[in-house]
């Protein structure tokens, strides 16, 4: 528990100035061809580098120092994109994940401008820890939002993440203001995360949330525990366990209970108010 | 024709005339008349009659009793067959239509009969393809040739084998024998040729010979040169083999003379005319054809006459497909390393859309695809959807579904194909389109490209056993290889290589025609068909990224002490076919390009069409092993990739990327076909099941959109294949696919198993 990095002064809500509009450019970690798994359809995604928190299970640690990224214009992702534009259609699209993409909100704005004009599809993928003002202007041009809540209770969401909880609600509620379409996530780590009281009150406040779609449980996984060792840093949760089926069921049934009268697939970890998923397709 | 009239001809049926002017027989009642009526043609029966389903796949019917039993049966027997090599063998009788007594699997249950042997799984010796091929098959398996037959296929009967050694050259002999052509079909039959069986069914044999008689006499010209001589005696044969058909169902007690009445008599017509050519040809690929929609015209009437019922439906397809699993070839143990297991590729080909925009998916496109369900996931029938995007979409998510669960369907781009072929062709093996009863091809395997461009770099001699093959051409002296030069003796070869290649081909085909000459696949076809000369090329991945490697890194050659290039050291990095780089992936469009134009130069037996594949089934393995070092850093005996998939591990941008480079490949360039194999595990492709099917569709459409041909697809997951090598037994029917072809995974060699768990298996996140 002791070698978790500090945040670093400089991650604040702010983000830096802003570049000019002509020559946006920014810092990726990598692209994804065939994005299944976040949003809707086959996506195209777009890791952006650089996060302001320290999630201590965090699976992409090699994306938090916006310095150690891969600087790319708008231009050449958008040539790169078109590329796939025969497989992204809608459901599918561009998904800008991270890392966390509001800390280069200039650039996913003009990524998802861009996406807008060639009608693909945009998703969100964010803790929404931002200041708001910098969360609207890449709203203007987003079509769903990924919202990542790790914790409802505030201690235990600074103890995951090393930030506080305020600015991710206040984001929420912005969300639902605006009928912005989001799915919620929320990584289940045992031993950390799993807490049904936490789990309880986060449910119940999803449940009251009109614009939310989809519920997304994650089960934790240590996929990106060897990315902690190579860049020298101490992984915490070395001797914990991934989540049973059982228990990714029993948090399921959870935030089911606080969303009644809406679909779900409950082995899945996913609930849905959408028609996609909640098509019954089980083997014969 | 009169003799087959059935004598109650029903009203309807008296609306229009038959082909001969007599009334119409009972096997036609209800359908609608046109040109099909007044001549063979199929295409146009199907066209006016059939009943287009854009429904979903809930109407379809589980497994009867009657075939959960019958297929218990089949089990055990595939179970004895596995522990013992095979079953039983006939090792006297040489294989015919008519050399078998009737053979049941359980006579009181089945709806489908006929067994190629007068036992189920027992094989036949069929030595017209070769006689030695036929005895170490046999030693093999412990079973010794009939002396007297040997006696007759060594003294007094000459085979296809032997011909062709009569007449190659010492070039081709050293070709083959270093593995830089290679599969070639001269020692078996060719296969890749696809029976209209449907046209038994429809016209009825008598019909059928009529017809052939016709043609006869329209031969009888001016000129008896020695092309129509040689039509003229393959009319004759085919003929006679009609005549056998017609005997062998009789000996199951039916009369194939008359048309199908009935959905029932037209599965089991269809299936005694593929029996037929499944008894006398050990082709290397006996494909069905296509015909699920043309049985459904069938069905569709006993519906509506209240004489069937979905239930008695799915199980006529059910023991038809039974049967169809149940094909059986004596090869030897090489052959089967080769291609994993006993490969038969009864290919039939489902969906597609027709010339008019109507979808050519009916209810029994889904109901051959539900007996993956029915009866287990399984090679075979190779199970082929042809995938437009304006498919209905209830039918691909179906499709997509059946893939998730069973690994066992192929995907061809029907978009693609349709202009070429119209919309009556069907996939012979993996890839190869013909239009069917139209259209034959001389099936010609495949050149290893790799090792052409090794013998490039070493002036014709064999990177692994120093000897002089292709012609002594000046080698690559430097130590560095420099792009301009190598490509410029790499042209030289493979121009070389082309004309080695076809020559050999021309051999192959001339003596198959002479010795092996299919009668009864042939005598469902037209008088004059489209031949095409089918070349293929292994190894494109490999050529491409080490010419790419040449081109923008720097690449060492390492020479042994006979100054022979054998391994190269690669400095700096290079663009990697399978990433959707254009630098790259234009250097494979150009090979395919390159080798095709070659092949193009040279004259063709029987002025056959020179087309070429990107195709290797399992045989990658076997060619990896056969080549020595690359000037892409894979070093000897590493597998190739599959077909034209991208090395393993070098695709480093998503599945989608890797599929984008593939799908840039010209078709109209390698229109005997360009497979690809596509991996991926269950949860990569979405988390719930209903985003893993529409994933999956959106993926088919993309690839497609973007023109890409051939799509295996396999939705596993590592663990379950390395739990299947350890534990075979409780995997008896785990499928999948490989290039072009699916196979039963326990039956793969331990080598093949870990170059599929190897291979680029999509997980990312």
């Amino acid at each position: 528990m002791t070698a978790i990095p500090p945040t670093p002064s400089s991650y604040c809500l702010l983000p830096a100035p802003l570049p000019p509009e002509q020559d946006c450019r920014g810092f990726i970690h990598s692209v994804e061809t065939c994005g299944t798994v976040d949003g809707p359809g086959l996506r195209f995604v777009i890791f952006v580098q650089g996060c302001p928190l320290r999630c201590l299970y965090c699976h992409n640690p090699d994306s938090r120092n916006s310095e150690d990224g891969k600087e790319v214009s708008v231009e050449a992702l958008i040539n790169e994109i078109q590329h796939y534009a025969s497989y992204i259609r809608p459901p599918g699209g561009v998904t800008v994940s991270g890392g966390e993409p509001l800390m280069q909100p200039q650039f996913v704005r003009e990524i998802f401008r861009r996406c807008r004009e060639l009608g693909i599809h945009t998703a969100l993928d964010t803790s929404g820890y931002t200041q708001l003002e910098t969360a609207i202007a890449v709203l203007e041009f987003t079509d769903l939002v990924l919202l990542d809540i790790k914790s409802f209770d505030p201690t235990l969401y600074e103890r995951v993440t090393h930030v506080s909880l305020e600015p991710t609600l206040a984001f929420v509620r912005h969300l639902e203001a605006i009928h912005k379409p989001t799915w919620i996530r929320f990584v289940l780590v045992p031993g950390l995360t799993d807490d049904p009281q936490n789990i309880a009150a986060l449910a119940q406040f999803v449940g009251t949330l009109s614009n939310v779609e989809r519920v997304e449980v994650l089960p934790f996984h240590k996929m990106g525990e060897y990315k902690w060792n190579m860049l020298g840093l101490d992984y915490a949760l070395k001797e914990t366990p991934p989540p049973t089926p059982e228990q990714i069921q029993q948090v399921t049934e959870i935030f089911q209970r606080s969303r009644c009268n809406r679909d779900s697939s409950p082995n899945s970890g996913v609930l849905t108010t959408g028609s996609r998923a909640s098509r019954s397709l089980d083997g014969m | 024709m009169s003799t087959v009239m059935s004598p109650v001809a029903t009203t309807e049926a008296k609306s229009f005339t038959g082909f001969t002017g007599a009334p119409v027989n009972v096997g036609w009642a209800g359908f609608k008349p046109g040109a099909w009526t007044q001549e063979i043609n199929v295409q146009d029966f199907i066209q006016r009659n059939y009943t287009p389903y854009a429904g979903n796949a809930n109407f379809l019917s589980a497994a009867s009793d009657r075939t959960q039993t019958l297929w218990g049966q089949v089990l055990e027997l595939m179970q004895a067959e596995r522990e013992n090599g095979i079953l039983d063998v006939d090792t006297q009788v040489p294989t015919g239509i008519t050399a078998h007594a009737p053979g049941y699997l359980n006579r009181e249950l089945e709806q489908i009969v006929g067994l190629q042997t007068d036992r189920p799984l027992k094989r036949a010796i069929m030595p017209l393809g070769g006689i030695r091929v036929v005895e170490s098959g046999l030693k093999a398996y412990g079973y010794e040739l009939d002396p007297q037959t040997r006696e007759t296929f060594t003294k007094y009967r000459k085979t296809h084998n032997d011909g062709v050694f009569d007449a190659y050259t010492r070039e081709m002999r050293l070709a083959r024998h270093s593995g830089i052509i290679t599969g070639l079909p001269d020692s078996y039959g060719r296969g890749r040729i696809i029976g209209d069986y449907r046209r038994v069914a429809l016209y009825g044999v008598d019909r059928l010979i009529e017809d052939k008689k016709a043609q006869q006499t329209s031969l009888e010209v001016d000129v008896i040169d020695e092309a129509v001589i040689q039509q003229r005696e393959e009319i004759s044969e085919q003929i006679r083999a009609l005549l056998e058909l017609k005997a062998m169902a009789a000996s199951y007690g039916f009369e194939l003379g008359r048309p199908a009445s009935t959905g029932q008599e037209a599965v089991q017509w269809t299936y005694f005319a593929y029996l037929a050519a499944v008894k006398e040809q050990n082709g290397a690929a006996m494909s069905l054809g296509r015909v699920s929609t043309f049985l459904d015209i069938y069905f569709e009437r006993d519906l509506r006459n209240g004489t069937a019922t979905e239930a008695s439906l799915q199980e006529l397809i059910d023991h038809f497909v039974m049967k169809l699993r149940m094909v059986r070839f004596l090869r030897t143990p090489d052959y089967n390393a080769l291609f994993s297991g006993d490969p038969t590729w009864v290919t039939e080909s489902i969906g597609g859309m027709g010339a008019d925009g109507r979808t050519l998916v009916t209810k029994t496109s889904f109901r051959f695809l539900q007996t993956l369900y029915t009866l287990g996931a399984a090679p075979e029938p190779n199970l082929t959807v042809l995938w437009s995007e304006a498919l209905p979409a209830p039918f691909k998510q179906f499709c997509a579904q059946v893939s998730a669960d069973t690994s066992s369907v192929q995907y061809e781009n029907d978009d693609l194909m349709r202009p070429f072929w119209g919309d009556d062709y069907a996939i012979a093996c993996c890839v190869s389109a013909m239009r069917v009863g139209k259209q034959m091809q001389f099936f010609g395997a495949r050149v290893n490209l790799a090792k052409c461009l090794l013998y490039a770099i070493n002036g014709g001699k064999d990177e692994k056993s120093g000897e002089q093959i292709a012609p002594a051409f000046a080698p690559v002296t430097g130590d560095y290889l420099d792009h301009a030069e190598v490509m410029t003796k790499f042209k030289q070869m493979v121009a070389w290589l082309a004309k080695t290649y076809v020559n050999t081909l021309n051999v192959i085909h001339y003596m198959h025609d002479k010795y092996c000459y299919e009668r009864i696949e042939m005598a469902l076809h037209d008088r004059d068909i489209l031949r095409t000369m089918a070349c293929g090329i292994a190894g494109l991945s490999v050529v491409t990224d080490a010419l790419s490697a040449i081109q923008f890194a720097q690449v060492k050659v390492i020479r042994n002490e006979q100054g022979l290039a054998v391994d190269y050291e690669i400095d700096g990095d290079f663009p990697k076919y399978g990433n959707n780089d254009d630098q790259v992936d234009q250097i494979a469009i150009e090979l395919v390009e390159l080798f095709m134009d070659e092949i193009r130069k040279h004259k063709t037996y029987r002025n056959a069409v020179p087309t070429q594949s990107v195709l290797t089934i399992t045989s990658n393995v076997v060619y990896g092993k056969k080549t020595g070092n690359t000037p892409d850093g894979r070093k000897a005996g590493e597998p190739f990739a599959p077909g034209a998939n991208p090395m393993h591990g070098r695709d480093t941008k998503g599945a989608i990327a890797s599929l984008a480079s593939v799908s840039k490949l010209p078709y109209q360039h390698a229109q005997d076909g360009i497979s690809n194999t596509f991996s991926i595990v269950p949860t990569a492709l979405g988390k719930t099941e209903g985003d893993r099917i529409d994933n999956l569709v959106q993926m088919l459409d993309g690839y497609f959109h973007d023109h890409g041909h051939h799509l295996n697809v396999n939705v596993l997951s590592r663990e379950t294949l390395l739990d299947a090598m350890d534990h075979p037994e409780q995997y008896p029917q785990l499928t999948i696919r490989v290039s072009g072809y699916a196979v039963n995974f326990i039956k793969l060699t331990r080598e093949q198993q870990l170059d599929v768990i190897n291979r680029t298996f999509h997980e990312q996140f």
